[in-house]
């Protein structure tokens, strides 16, 4: 068997984003970007995926670091790994559904080397940082040789292992809005068993007013449907209302109704109970993030 | 029974050191001058006619020293083994060939089809995939009472109706039992299929010296000699001239316990292409060319009076058999599963047919436990099963079933004896541990707040200590089970113990150097363990079955008894005293009552070689060698005690508190039994509530890697509360049952029945493993939606 042996493939580690980007258009398409690698390098393993090209990111400085925005906001290099992120104050204070999320991503080793960009450009549709994405309503910060934009996560998923990224973008970072006072923001899930990866995981981010009603509410979905989604029928009812259990119930009954039809099933779940977890998993993060919320 | 110093005690194992800082010497570590790497050509499907392969592309890739198909090296590789035939007679049984190289046709995916020699590993790899194989797919089965079906694809051509053997056993008359039964349960239960992830997959490296013809063989192992035995029967290369070494070995679990395809096929390309070659295994190919284990479907009934006593137990079983037969895959469905049913129970009547089926699927051979995990999950589920049926608490129908406690043998009627239990005292024990009236109120309480919480029992029994051999070999065994030792010590009083067991993780250079420490005086940094090396050890039966102790350990104990009994002579010839009068106690050989006549056992020793001084007639030399063949097994016993938490809305389901009493006779080294306790539970509990390997129809295996099959790991478990009871085996002068299986004989029933006993207020009677969320999630919806339609059928009468 081909076990453990990748095809051959060049190497580069370019320290510019111009550079990785240059190297992109090289290869027409042929090249992988490595960042953490835990998802790239298993697949080059088993060869299927055999790129032409390696492009490295590790040594690019830009894409490091986590701050804060002017306007009070938080900024996340696509390089960070899920542990600085489990680890940094700034993330935790602000947007903890970040580090809820990191914490659950796989195992110690993984969470050393994987990185938030390789999770939203990889675009696994059960990775966990989609998720939060969606919910915390990020924006994807992409460069290429040429030029620089930003997609916001509600288009940036498009579908299975697919984002709105062209071919010669690098993912260099996200930015958010601080979870402030009277807002809160959570993420659960339903582990698969053997990968750890969201058989279902939600993430929601709650705000609500000093009367006590919600203001604002995003819920994003992902290990349900081909890609990371926003529940935006559940956010409805959760808008403009008092957070009762009942009114959570509601809402929790919407959650993934924008999936009908597209649930995942497979060997580790049918399509029938990704749908009822759905449910289930919306309610938990909402009641959680509208506690944090209530503070 | 030794009252050394060093006996009981929770020593520090000694191979630790150098495994957990990197100086452990694995398969892959090893390099010698040349050396060649070796890939294999592997079957995509899971039945298919091999019409042509094509290898001339591969062999003219970078790196590639030489290609090799089946029909290349058809005479030279022979066909595998079947290493434990049953009565052909009774049992029909068939043993079709098994080419290490598939020739004609593959029977699952995985099959070994060619194999790659290049220069490199990567070389090997690429290679590979320029293998052209013309495969014609046919229909395949992989279930195996589909298997049995009329118009079933056929596996092989020699075994009509896929039937490798329909072997049945019984005791008393149970149809006539069940007639007279207040109360017949019968219930489908299947024991799915495992995958055993050792921590090091399978490696092997082969050696040719063209000069002497001295064929060397490192293979990851727990049976070097068998291997070695077994590689000269196959391919015709004399024994005496194959050396076979087990180095560090990094898990088995049961699946190192065979002679294995590669093994033959890298001998023999060593010897073919006179360089050294060597093939390590991937993790994806390991799930699928390496045994898998489990997989039975069992009809069982049981009956018995309404007020609790269980007079027959009947068990048809399917017992997935893979591809091909492994070289003790028949043991396993048959001797180690039907003469187990009896339990620690008194029932008279007994009937088990079991039919080992042939399926394109990976070959299922022994896994922890093999066979006892099988049958203790059957009894041990039927138990609860009938308590609930007929209205009496698990405890007190399993307390009235228990035959009484013994020292010295208990005929069972299956035709087996126990060697000592007393079961009571197990159950107990583990009751003091756990509260069992506490936990009730909780489970009470716990239930009002919409929270699912049930204890589940399992009151096991095993046999161990694998075995006598005329016993073994009546039934089948196409080897010796006893076991061996050879004790030298040397001239400055060090010593050094060669044993036949090959650990792999469990301790032996340890616990054999605390035995031989305690027995001779000497510190435990004197005694040197050595084993899996057939150049180095005469010969050895292996390490499986929790063997090692009750039957290598006494052929220890008898080595340095022969050695003690020369010393002592050697000793009171020296002190001019007669041997009978001479004590050694503590590493000092004297005479009671003359405190100036005593002499260091290192002086002994050294008087032994220098042998100016020797009695006559006694040889120089002080070294004994000694084979034990045990007359019966030994039967370990225990109490596992499991509570499992069930989160209603979505069925996810976790172990909460798991407590465990075994009772393996004397102890050596306690830690190490503890360890092997616990993990033992962990993949007894990992089978219970998450571990299944899924095949396609068409013989694809869906859960081919970790990301697919979970492996439990640390954070499954809450820490898990063991102790012991001790009741020492008769079977052996140490006293020990052997300690390496219980967890998993134990645990999964245990684990089971107390999600039974969770949702038994919902109506649940039985729940089929692995008890994955969506499974229970599916079960509690379901018993909620009947539980709704009865009432309001029942609403409907009333009106």
């Amino acid at each position: 068997m081909t076990t453990g042996v990748t095809d051959p493939f060049a190497y580069h580690a370019p320290a510019t984003v111009r550079e990785a980007s240059q190297a992109l258009s090289r290869y027409r398409g042929d090249a992988k970007l490595l960042a953490g690698g835990h998802s790239l390098v298993p697949m080059m393993k088993l060869r299927i995926a055999s790129p032409q090209a390696i492009v490295d990111l590790r040594n690019i400085a830009d894409l490091r670091g986590i701050s804060e925005t002017e306007d009070g906001g938080l900024s996340i290099g696509s390089m960070t790994t899920y542990q600085e992120l489990i680890e940094s104050d700034l993330v935790n204070s602000k947007a903890q559904a970040i580090a809820e999320a990191a914490s659950e991503v796989a195992d110690t080793q993984v969470r050393n080397w994987g990185t938030i960009g390789g999770s939203l450009a990889h675009a696994d549709p059960a990775g966990d940082l989609p998720a939060v994405a969606v919910a915390l309503g990020f924006d994807i910060h992409a460069a290429s040789a040429r030029s620089q934009r930003t997609i916001s996560c509600d288009r940036f998923f498009r579908g299975y292992l697919e984002t709105a990224l062209r071919a010669n973008e690098i993912l260099t970072g996200v930015s958010c809005a601080a979870i402030g006072s009277g807002s809160g923001s959570a993420y659960v899930k339903l582990a698969n068993k053997a990968s750890h990866y969201a058989v279902v995981g939600v993430a929601a981010a709650i705000s609500i007013g000093s009367d006590g009603v919600c203001t604002a509410a995003r819920i994003g979905i992902t290990g349900s449907g081909p890609h990371a989604v926003r529940s935006r029928r559940a956010e409805r009812i959760l808008v403009g209302k008092e957070l009762t259990s009942n009114i959570i119930d509601r809402a929790a009954q919407r959650g993934g109704a924008e999936l009908a039809g597209l649930f995942n099933d497979d060997v580790h779940a049918s399509a029938e109970y990704r749908e009822a977890m759905t449910k289930v998993y919306t309610g938990r993060a909402v009641t959680i993030a509208a506690e944090r919320a209530a503070g | 029974m030794t009252t050394g110093t060093l006996i009981g005690q929770e020593v520090k194992r000694v191979e630790d050191q150098a495994l957990i800082t990197g100086r452990g010497q694995y398969v892959d570590d090893l390099r010698l001058p040349g050396l060649l790497h070796l890939a294999i050509v592997r079957s995509p499907y899971g039945h298919a006619k091999i019409n042509n392969v094509d290898v001339s592309a591969a062999a003219n890739a970078p790196g590639v020293v030489s290609v090799f198909t089946g029909a290349d090296l058809a005479e030279q590789l022979g066909s595998l083994p079947a290493g434990w035939v049953l009565d052909e007679e009774s049992t029909g049984m068939k043993t079709p060939e098994h080419p290490p190289l598939a020739i004609e046709k593959v029977r699952y995916v995985g099959d070994a089809v060619a194999a790659v020699v290049a220069s490199s590993p990567a070389a090997a790899s690429d290679a590979v995939a320029l293998v052209d194989v013309d495969y014609e797919p046919l229909d395949a089965v992989t279930d195996a009472e589909q298997a049995t079906a009329d118009g079933a694809p056929q596996v092989h051509d020699d075994a009509p109706g896929n039937l490798a053997f329909d072997w049945s056993v019984g005791a008393g008359d149970y149809e006539a039992a069940a007639a007279e039964a207040d109360v017949v349960v019968s219930e489908r239960i299947v024991n799915q299929r495992l995958i055993p992830n050792p921590m090091e997959a399978r490696g092997i490296m082969a050696d040719y010296n063209a000069g002497t013809e001295q064929l060397t063989i490192w293979t990851s192992t727990q049976i070097p000699h068998l291997v070695r035995l077994l590689f000269a029967l196959v391919t015709g290369h004399p024994e005496h001239k194959v050396r076979v070494v087990a180095p560090d070995v990094g898990g088995g679990f049961g699946c190192k316990l065979y002679l294995y395809a590669e093994e033959v096929i890298c001998g023999i390309v060593a010897k073919q292409l006179e360089r050294p070659v060597k093939w390590i295994e991937g993790r994806t190919e390991n799930y699928i060319a390496t045994t898998h284990g489990r997989d039975h479907i069992a009809d069982a009934e049981i009956c018995g009076t309404s007020d609790g006593i269980v007079t027959g137990l009947k068990v048809h079983v399917y017992a997935n058999l893979g591809g091909y037969l492994s070289t003790f895959a028949p043991a396993i469905p048959t001797i180690l599963f039907g003469l187990m049913l009896g339990g620690c129970y008194k029932f008279e009547n007994l009937s088990c047919q079991v039919k080992g089926v042939f399926t394109n699927t990976t070959p299922v051979d022994a896994y922890r436990g093999a066979g006892r995990p099988e049958a203790t999950y059957v009894v041990e589920r039927m138990m609860e099963r009938y308590a609930h049926e007929i209205g009496r608490d698990v405890l007190g129908v399993r307390r009235r079933n228990f035959i009484r406690p013994f020292k010295r043998g208990h005929d069972m009627p299956i035709g087996v004896t126990y060697d000592s239990g007393n079961y009571q005292g197990a159950l107990a024990a583990a009751l003091d541990k756990f509260d069992y009236q506490a936990f009730r109120q909780e489970q009470r309480a716990a239930r009002s707040e919409g929270k699912l919480l049930g204890v589940g029992f399992s009151t096991y029994i095993e046999i161990c200590g694998m075995a006598p051999s005329a016993v073994a070999g009546a039934l089948g065994a196409g080897a010796g089970l006893w076991e061996s030792s050879t004790v030298r010590v040397h001239p400055t009083g060090t010593v050094t113990v060669f044993t036949g067991t090959s650990p792999h993780g469990q301790g032996h250079e340890t616990t054999l150097a605390q035995i031989t420490s305690s027995r001779l005086g000497v510190p435990m940094e004197n005694v040197e363990v050595v084993h899996g090396d057939t150049e180095r050890h005469q010969f050895g039966t292996g390490t499986f079955g929790s063997r090692s102790l009750a039957v290598g350990g006494q052929a220890l104990m008898m080595s340095l008894d022969k050695v003690i009994e020369k010393a002592k002579v050697i000793a009171a010839h020296e002190m001019g005293v007669d041997a009978k009068q001479v004590v050694f106690e503590n590493g000092m050989f004297y005479v009671e009552d003359i405190q100036e006549r005593e002499i260091p056992w290192g002086d002994v020793a050294l008087g032994a070689y220098w042998a100016k001084n020797l009695p006559p007639g006694i040889e120089p030399g002080l070294e004994a060698v000694s084979f034990f063949d045990p007359e019966n097994f030994t039967w370990p016993f225990g109490t596992h005690i499991a509570v499992i938490e069930i989160d209603e809305e979505t069925g996810e389901t976790k172990l909460a508190r798991y407590v465990a009493i075994d009772d393996v006779g004397n102890v050596i080294n306690p830690m190490i039994v503890d360890g092997m306790v616990h993990g033992g539970i962990a993949q007894g509990v990992g089978q219970a509530l998450q571990e299944c390997a899924v095949y396609s129809d068409d013989g694809q295996l869906l859960t081919g890697s970790m990301m697919d099959y979970a492996v439990p790991t640390a954070e499954d478990f809450p820490s898990f509360e063991v102790g012991r009871t001790v009741t020492p085996t008769t079977v052996n002068a140490l006293g020990a049952k052997g300690a390496g299986e219980t967890g998993t004989i134990a645990a999964s029933p245990a684990v089971v029945n107390a999600a039974v006993d969770a949702l038994k207020h919902l109506g649940v009677k039985h729940l089929n493993m692995p008890l994955s969320a969506e499974r229970m999630w599916r079960t509690i919806q379901d018993a909620k939606e009947e539980r709704r339609a009865r009432r309001s059928a029942a609403a409907r009468r009333g009106n």
